[in-house]
Order: C-alpha cells, then sequence, then structure tokens
C-alpha cells in the first residue's frame, strides 16, 4: 500500500486521508497464519529437544533398533510426501479456477493423508502390542510423543480438508476459500517438513545409534 | 446409585471434595456466594443481561476487549492479594511454637495460587488489556487484525481464571509453588486434582495469550496508518510488538512442558520421572525457557507505558527515540539467553553457569540506556508531576534497586547463597511491582479518560499511590535482609524469634498496600460520582503527543473518521502544531467487523473440557471437545463477518463531537 503522504498541492499538510480505502477483507492472514505456523514449529522444537534428552534412555528396554521397521517408514514418508504433491495440483487447478480438479485432488490429497495415519495407527498398535508402550522408558514416551503430536496434526489437517471440500462444493472458489485453501497448503508442507525431521533424527538416526 | 456408575457420571468428584472442614474457605465461599447472588441479582433486576451480552460479551471492538481485560486484572488483584495477606500474617503469627492459623495442606495452596494468580490472570490481563485499548489506537487503525480472535483470546483467559477460582471451592489448588516442578508436581507426589487445575487452568489461557500474540504483532506489522514507518511508531507500539513476539515465542514452550506433564500424570509416560530414564531436570530447563521470556512480556509494555507518560508530563519529545527501540529489541533477544539463572544451583558446572551470569548482567545495561533516556527526557522539561508521572518516578527509583539486585543474583557464587531465599523474592517482587504493577497503574490514570471521558480523582490517586509506595518498600525491604541472613521461601513456620520483627514490619507494609487498593477502588467509584466535574471533552486531556488522543474521549465505535496520516513520531503534537483542522464534513460509510457469540460459547466449552479433565469426567471432557469442533467448524459456515457503518451514523458522531468541542472554548 503505497499512500501519498506529501504536502498537498496547496502546500498544507495532509492529515487525513478523505477516502476510505479499508484493507481487504483477509489483508492480514497471511502473516498471521505463517505467524502461528512458526508457534507450532516452536512446539515441534521443544518435542525434538525432548527427544534429544531423553531419546537413548531405554531404561533396559526395546531400543530403536529392536522396534523400528524402516520399511513401512519408507511407504508411510512417501504417503505424506505424495499428499503434498497432490496438494499442490490442488491449488494449480485451483489457480485455474477449475472446481472439479480442484476437488479431485483434495480428495485424493486426503487419502494419502489417511493412508499415512492409518500405517501410523498400525505401526504404533504393533509397538504397543510387543510391550514397548509409551509408558516403557523415556524415550519411548518421547517417541510417541513426538510422532503422535504429528499424526495429531495430520488428523486435524484431514478433518480441515474435508471441511473446506464441503466449503468449496457449496460456495466454489470464492475469495475466502482461496485463502483458507492456501493457509491449509502451508499447514500441509509444514507438516511434511516437520515429518522429514521426524524421519531422519528419529527412525534413520535412531536405527543407526 | 452404584459407585460405578456415580464414577461415570461425577469422575472423581464427590461431596468430600468440597472443602466443609475448612473454616477460612467455606467463609470466603459464603461471602463470594452472597456477593456473587448480589451481582447477578442486580443484573437481572436491572434487566442488564441482554445489554451485556449484546455490547460487551460478544463485542470484536479492540477497546471494549481492553476495559474487560483491565476488569479481570483487577478483580483478581483482589484474589492475588488476599492470598499475599493471608502469607503475610501467617508468616508473622507463626513464631515461638505457635503454628498460625493455616494449615501446611491449605498454606501450600496459598502461596501456589498467589504466584500463579498474580503473573497470570493480574499482571497478563492488565497489561493485554492496555495494549489492547491503546495500540490499535496509537497507530491509527480501526481494530484489529483479526477481531473475532481478539474476543475468543479474551474469553479463554476468563475460562482460566475461572478453573483457579474453581479450584478454591471445589476440590483445591496445586501445592507445588508456581511453576509445579516435577518430581512433586507428578502423580506420585500429587495425586490430588490440584495440579490439574493448574494445567488446565494455565493450558486454556495460554491459548488465549498465543493467540492474542499473533493478533498484535500482525495488527502493527499490517494496520498502520499511512506515513507511521517502523520507526515513527510510539514506543509503546514499540514494545507492544516485542512483547507480541515474544508471547509468541515462548507460550508454546509452556503449552509443550505443561502438555508432557499431564502426560506424565494421565497417561503415565516418563517425562519427568525419577525412574525409566525421565529427567525431573528437562522440565526445569523448559519451564524457564518460557519463564524468563515471560518476565519481559510483563515488563516492556510497562516500558512502553513510562516512556510515553515521561514525554507527555515533560512536554517533551522522548530522548534517544532510536536507542530506546534497540534497547527494546536487545532485550528481547537476550531474554533468550539467560533461562538458567533460575537455577544456578542446579550443577550444570562453572562454564555453563558462566555464560548465563554473564548474559543475564548484559541485560541490565541496554535497560540501563532506557533509565537514562526517561532522565534525559525530563532534563530541562516542564514537568507536571500527575498521577502517572508520580508512578513512573516511583518506578525509577524502585525498579533501580530491583535491577541492582537482580545483578548481584546473577552472580553464580552469591546466588548459591541467595537461591530460593526471601532475598530472590523481594527481588522479583521489587521488579514485578515496581516495574509492572506501577506501570499499569501509570497506564491506567493516563489512558482512563480516553476510554471513558473523564479524569481519576487526584485524591484518592494519591493516597492509593503513597500507600502503595510505601506499603512496597516496608514489605519488601525487611525480606531483602531476611534473604541475606538465610532465611528460606515458602515456610510456613519459623523458630528463631529474632526473625519475627522483620516479618512483623512485612506484614505492616502488606496492609498498607491494602489500603492503597482499597483506595483504587474508591478512586473509581468517586471519579465515576464526580464524572461531570472531571469530564473532558477535548479528548486530549494532558496535553500528549500519539495519535489515540486525536480522537475523542472514549472514542467512536470506528476510532477514526478519516484514517490520520502521520508524519512524525508524535503524530497528534505535530498535527497540532502545524494548525491540523478537525475536518467536518465529507463523512464516508466505514466498514466495520460484526459481533459473534462464537468466542464466549468456545471458551465456555473449552473450560468445561478442562473441568472434566481435571475430575476425570470424561463424558464431559470428550462432549465439550466436540461440541467445540462442531461450534468451530459451523463457526467456519459463516461468511458475512462484517458490516458497514452507514455514512449518517458517521455524521451524526462527529457532528456530536464538533458541538461539544465548540462548547468547550
Amino acid at each position: 500500500m503505497t499512500v501519498a503522504v506529501n504536502p498537498t498541492q496547496t502546500g498544507e499538510p495532509l492529515f487525513y486521508l478523505a477516502d476510505e480505502h479499508p484493507h481487504p477483507e483477509g489483508y492480514s492472514t497471511s502473516l498471521g497464519f505463517w505467524i502461528y505456523l512458526m508457534s507450532d514449529c516452536l512446539i515441534f522444537a521443544m518435542l525434538f529437544a525432548a527427544f534429544g534428552v531423553l531419546g537413548a534412555n531405554y531404561a533396559a528396554g526395546p531400543a530403536p533398533k529392536d522396534l523400528f521397521d524402516l520399511d513401512l517408514v519408507a511407504v508411510n514418508t512417501s504417503m505424506l510426501l505424495l499428499s503434498s504433491i497432490t496438494y499442490g495440483f490442488a491449488m494449480l487447478a485451483m489457480q485455474q479456477n477449475k472446481i472439479g480438479q480442484t476437488q479431485i485432488w483434495l480428495a485424493i490429497t486426503g487419502l494419502f493423508g489417511a493412508a499415512f495415519i492409518g500405517i501410523e495407527l498400525t505401526e504404533f498398535a504393533h509397538m504397543i502390542h510387543e510391550g514397548a508402550t509409551p509408558q516403557r522408558s523415556a524415550f519411548l514416551s518421547a517417541f510417541f510423543t513426538l510422532v503422535g503430536t504429528h499424526g495429531l496434526h495430520v488428523s486435524c489437517g484431514l478433518i480441515w480438508l474435508v471441511t473446506l471440500m464441503v466449503q468449496v462444493g457449496k460456495f466454489g472458489l470464492i475469495e475466502a476459500n482461496r485463502r483458507r485453501l492456501m493457509c491449509l497448503s502451508m499447514f500441509w508442507h509444514f507438516l511434511d517438513v516437520v515429518w522429514i525431521g521426524v524421519f531422519t533424527f528419529v527412525y534413520l538416526l535412531g536405527v543407526l545409534r | 446409585m452404584s459407585p460405578d456408575l456415580l464414577k461415570l457420571i461425577f469422575g472423581r468428584l464427590g461431596l468430600e471434595s468440597l472443602p466443609l472442614h475448612e473454616p477460612i474457605v467455606v467463609g470466603t465461599f459464603v461471602v463470594v456466594a452472597l456477593g456473587g447472588a448480589a451481582l447477578l441479582g442486580g443484573l437481572t433486576y436491572f434487566r442488564l443481561w441482554g445489554y451485556l451480552w449484546r455490547e460487551w460479551f460478544t463485542t470484536v471492538d479492540h477497546k471494549r476487549i481492553g476495559i474487560m481485560y483491565m476488569i479481570l486484572g483487577i478483580v483478581m488483584l483482589l484474589r492475588g492479594f488476599a492470598d499475599a495477606l493471608m502469607m503475610r500474617g501467617q508468616q508473622m503469627l507463626a513464631f515461638g511454637g505457635s503454628e498460625g492459623y493455616l494449615n501446611a495442606h491449605h498454606y501450600d495452596q496459598v502461596f501456589t495460587a498467589h504466584g500463579v494468580i498474580m503473573i497470570f490472570f493480574v499482571a497478563m490481563p492488565l497489561v493485554t488489556g492496555l495494549m489492547n485499548y491503546v495500540v490499535p489506537l496509537q497507530i491509527g487503525a480501526r481494530d484489529v487484525s483479526f477481531p473475532f480472535l481478539n474476543n475468543f483470546s479474551f474469553w479463554m483467559t476468563v475460562g482460566g481464571a475461572v478453573l483457579v477460582m474453581a479450584s478454591l471451592f471445589i476440590g483445591e489448588f496445586a501445592r507445588t509453588g508456581w511453576l509445579a516442578y516435577p518430581p512433586l508436581s507428578n502423580i506420585g507426589y500429587s495425586p490430588d486434582v490440584g495440579v490439574d487445575y493448574y494445567i488446565w487452568a494455565l493450558q486454556v489461557a495460554g491459548v488465549g495469550t498465543t493467540l492474542s500474540g499473533i493478533n498484535l504483532i500482525c495488527t502493527i506489522v499490517k494496520l498502520r496508518c499511512p506515513g507511521m514507518t517502523m520507526m515513527k511508531m510510539p514506543v509503546f507500539t514499540w514494545t507492544s510488538l516485542c512483547t507480541n513476539i515474544l508471547i509468541v515465542a515462548s507460550f508454546p514452550v509452556l503449552t509443550v512442558v505443561l502438555a508432557l506433564l499431564s502426560l506424565d500424570r494421565y497417561v503415565g509416560t516418563n517425562f519427568f520421572t525419577n525412574d525409566f530414564g525421565g529427567s525431573p531436570m528437562m522440565y526445569v530447563n523448559l519451564i524457564w525457557i518460557w519463564g524468563h521470556p515471560e518476565v519481559y512480556i510483563l515488563v516492556l509494555p510497562a516500558f512502553g507505558i513510562f516512556s510515553e507518560v515521561t514525554s507527555t508530563f515533560s512536554g517533551k519529545r522522548l530522548f534517544g527515540y532510536t536507542s530506546m527501540v534497540y534497547a527494546t529489541v536487545v532485550i528481547t533477544i537476550l531474554s533468550y539467553l539467560v533461562w538458567l539463572h533460575h537455577f544456578f544451583t542446579m550443577g550444570s558446572g562453572a562454564s555453563v553457569n558462566s555464560f548465563f551470569g554473564i548474559t543475564t548482567m548484559i541485560i541490565s545495561i541496554p535497560t540501563g540506556a532506557k533509565m537514562f533516556n526517561w532522565l534525559f527526557t525530563m532534563y530541562r522539561g516542564r514537568i507536571r508531576y500527575e498521577l502517572p508521572m508520580m508512578w513512573t518516578i516511583a518506578f525509577m527509583l524502585t525498579f533501580v534497586v530491583g535491577g541492582m539486585t537482580g545483578v548481584l543474583l546473577a552472580v553464580p557464587p552469591a546466588d548459591f547463597v541467595l537461591h530460593n531465599s526471601l532475598f530472590l523474592i523481594a527481588h522479583f517482587h521489587n521488579v514485578i511491582i515496581g516495574g509492572v504493577v506501577f506501570g499499569a497503574f501509570a497506564g491506567i490514570n493516563y489512558w482512563f479518560p480516553k476510554a471513558f471521558g473523564f479524569k481519576l480523582d487526584v485524591f484518592w490517586g494519591k493516597l492509593s499511590f503513597w500507600f502503595w509506595v510505601v506499603g512496597f518498600y516496608l514489605a519488601f525491604m525487611p525480606l531483602y535482609v531476611l534473604g541475606l541472613m538465610g532465611v528460606t521461601r515458602r515456610l510456613r513456620v519459623f523458630d528463631d524469634p529474632s526473625l519475627q520483627i522483620w516479618f512483623v514490619i512485612a506484614a505492616i507494609g502488606a496492609f498498607l498496600v491494602f489500603l492503597g487498593i482499597l483506595s483504587m477502588l474508591m478512586q473509581f467509584a468517586v471519579s465515576l460520582l464526580k464524572r461531570e466535574q472531571l469530564k473532558d471533552v477535548t479528548g486530549d486531556p494532558w496535553d500528549a503527543r500519539t495519535l489515540e488522543w486525536a480522537t475523542s474521549s472514549p472514542p467512536p465505535d470506528y476510532n477514526f473518521a478519516f484514517t490520520p496520516v502521520v508524519h512524525d513520531n508524535d503524530a497528534w503534537w505535530d498535527m497540532k502544531k502545524r494548525g491540523y483542522q478537525r475536518p467536518l464534513t465529507g463523512f464516508k460509510p466505514i466498514h466495520m467487523p460484526s459481533s459473534t457469540g462464537t468466542g464466549v460459547i468456545l471458551a465456555g466449552l473449552a473450560t468445561a473440557m478442562g473441568f472434566g479433565l481435571i475430575w476425570y469426567i470424561w463424558w464431559l471432557a470428550a462432549a465439550s471437545f466436540l461440541a467445540m469442533l462442531v461450534v468451530g467448524i459451523g463457526h467456519t459456515f459463516n461468511y458475512h463477518r462484517d458490516f458497514d457503518i452507514p455514512a449518517e451514523d458517521v455524521i451524526r458522531t462527529e457532528d456530536a463531537r464538533t458541538k461539544l468541542l465548540a462548547g468547550a472554548k
């Protein structure tokens, strides 16, 4: 927004704008959502820090080597990465104003996300079945909390995604919905980046340890 | 009914949860219940519920939300201060074999509740309220960036306060000290509901604080009026910006650390346990990574208030504006590099302790720079000793003492002697009362005429001032002495009779502060009665310098009929000096956000969920959570969240002001 603040032609300083120029709706939303994402990032940073401190405290219980199935985690990771790509396609379709295509790509994104959650829950169930519960050791407490918080975020993202699909279906690709899709897009990619951190520091480095 | 069914319905809540055996609590309950019934009855009798709901509870107007924050802060101050008086009384009496009048179970709750309430539900609402009220006006905006979120944030803060207050009569509060260190706060040593009240009160309020932080950052970054570059922002806006950055960058840490503690308590994980690889010391580290920035969250806005007040009442431009801004930014950054000084005695080793000792001492440099800036602003100024200026001078004297004892504590070897002693208690009350509380009072006296259109009564204001200042010194200087003699904090009974005299002096000081609070309430009441005499129609009663004084008092809903354009740091002063004429024609419709009840409902559900989780009433927690989800998503289906104030309404409001101003001349 650039407004001339120099003296007017008559030489009188200008102290107010004669014309109302309301900020467009959603003027601050991107910035606000970015700041929210950074605060969320801090939540993950703390959970990573807790895992860093406690991650080797097995308390004579199972260690990453005994627990992690890297093949499964690789499949899981690819689900999430693919969902990020398909979300990107949804945004491209949105730019071209194609409601149908946007909805299809959103649905595919949702399916990948749901698959990710499903695989993660399977992994958790398997570990708990083997006695590697969150209560077993500080390592497992930190593991379940970090990975679980990420999973919880993805689940919230899924609820949000479904809500937005309903709203796009009902009201079309109006300005407000575009903005919301943009925010969810940032959220979704953010979770992808966090997962890359989880994959690297928790799973890969864990198995190496 | 079978016990199983009762447990399903009420969780662990039963008749025995009511503290019927504690006469003090029962007495308090009777008084509160009578007062509450009188208030509710009065509201019903005068048919004020509809008005309150429409005009206040559901409002998204930053000014009204700011005022509600201030009311919350002052109400909670009464509760927090009652705790303080009880402690001073107990410590004064419990000598020579006397047990005092508070048992250990009760006393430990009192000191915990005092700390939690004073920081989270007094200092935070007062500071947030002032920022909420003043910042949009100072930057020439119509409201904050996210008006609905602002309303929601306020009610979440109220929800947290409600949970803390509920703990007084239903069950009990934590007996752990205000930061609830494990292992004491873990389920093994604190199996009752106290710590759960603590956790959920802070979690509910914390959501509100974080969101309001995001909101105010966006407001300051995006909604400044034309011409107001960053280095032309008023200093209060600058300190608010830094404070809100600190909020967003530190409250998530508190959220996580409390979440991990609740996992330990509810699920049985091992984050902070003594066995199975847990680390209680990680809790202490994490909570102070939030806790130290928190004290700067509180004091930075106070610094901003003092800057505005000093330059207004000295009739001069603030000395060293640029250095003031940089000092604020440096403090913001350094506040993240000092947290370990709260536990030098943990045993991190000489190098780590030295690092944090040195960073702590470095903070005194920008703070000292600010102090000199205020002094130089006053130097050769035409100082008017109005109430805000009196509070500012009391702050400057008091805060320097507190700052110096802080530097003393920053020396690790000295801290090994003084750690957890009354010296520490004296130090942080010295900076928080001398800085934050005096700042809030300066701000209240300064901006009250803006918010309500009449000044506060000077006689009762001065009385309150002197009671507070004298009372403060009497209450806390003895604690420095006791701390140097080795008396530790949170003690309930004492053996050494030679210490008693100091506690008696401290109790007298606390009583004087009590008179100060009463005088302040009198000041509000008397001012309300004498509002015609104290009336200000100009909108600028102090001959002030920043934009909030350019509009009427109280400002109209839309703040400014036309968006101001700024050329100078002291924008309003500049306008006055250069012969600004208030526009009388050409008004246009103004776009404003609409009120909504969603914030109240969501916060109410969050509070109910907290209550359910505290008492293990799982159906209540689950139902409230689901309801929150439904209400929250339902809210996003409402796409029409704003309206236009018609030009006729603007004309009517502005014409009324024109008449008032003409009458004043």
